[in-house]
């Protein structure tokens, strides 16, 4: 079984370097919102991961924990944040200079 | 090796290699919508297929409550995150229009309700 958690992790860590690539490099906030929900599940998914080669089944609670914040965080980001590109129409939408 | 501890290696590995696949799709992908679309299937499916992968091999353990719980949770709140997400990036024109066949939201989008807000 060594050999599937070694693949598994590895793969998983390849993931999460190409998702932070793109958290960096944008260019919208968007773009990095969506990365941030994707380096999540990579998160989530190694804890599984890691439970299931470990056996050990206290870090299940941060999973269930993970996919619940991950939802608020997503969701506020989306209603509160400043748009990337000022809206010339909308006054109450002015962007960032 | 028993049968069941061939069936979660065959699970997590396909649920990494998913993720795998989600991760690159974020990175090479030109605009908002593909890169959502790159993210959102494989990273649901992935995440899926690992916590079956884990609850097969912790089986008979109480905590496996949770990762079921996290399943739920995950597929019930993913539509609404891909809604949200989606529908901003339509508006602010992160969008390539040469990738579109076709704009269902296009006359929409010109005549606005009144009293629909932004967000």
């Amino acid at each position: 079984m060594n050999t599937v958690w070694v693949i598994a992790g590895a793969m998983l860590a390849a993931a999460a370097v190409a998702t932070m690539f793109r958290m960096l490099m944008g260019p919208t906030t968007l773009d990095r919102l969506v990365a941030m929900d994707t380096l999540v599940a990579v998160t989530m998914c190694a804890i599984g991961t890691w439970a299931a080669a470990s056996l050990d089944t206290t870090v299940t609670y941060g999973l269930t924990a993970l996919a619940l914040i991950t939802f608020v965080g997503s969701v506020s980001v989306a209603r509160f944040r400043v748009p990337d590109i000022a809206d010339p129409a909308n006054p109450a939408n002015r962007g960032h200079q | 090796m028993s049968a069941l501890d061939i069936l979660t290696s065959v699970l997590i590995l396909s649920g990494s290699a998913l993720a795998l696949t989600a991760a690159i799709g974020v990175l090479r992908f030109p605009d908002t919508l593909s890169r959502m679309h790159a993210a959102t299937k494989p990273q649901v499916l992935g995440l899926l297929l690992v916590l079956a992968g884990a609850a097969i091999r912790l089986r008979g353990n109480s905590d496996v409550g949770m990762l079921i719980l996290t399943g739920i949770f995950t597929v019930i709140t993913a539509p609404v995150i891909a809604n949200r997400v989606g529908q901003l990036a339509y508006r602010e024109h992160n969008v390539r229009d040469d990738l579109l066949t076709t704009d269902e939201m296009d006359e929409s989008a010109a005549e606005p309700e009144a009293g629909n807000r932004p967000g």
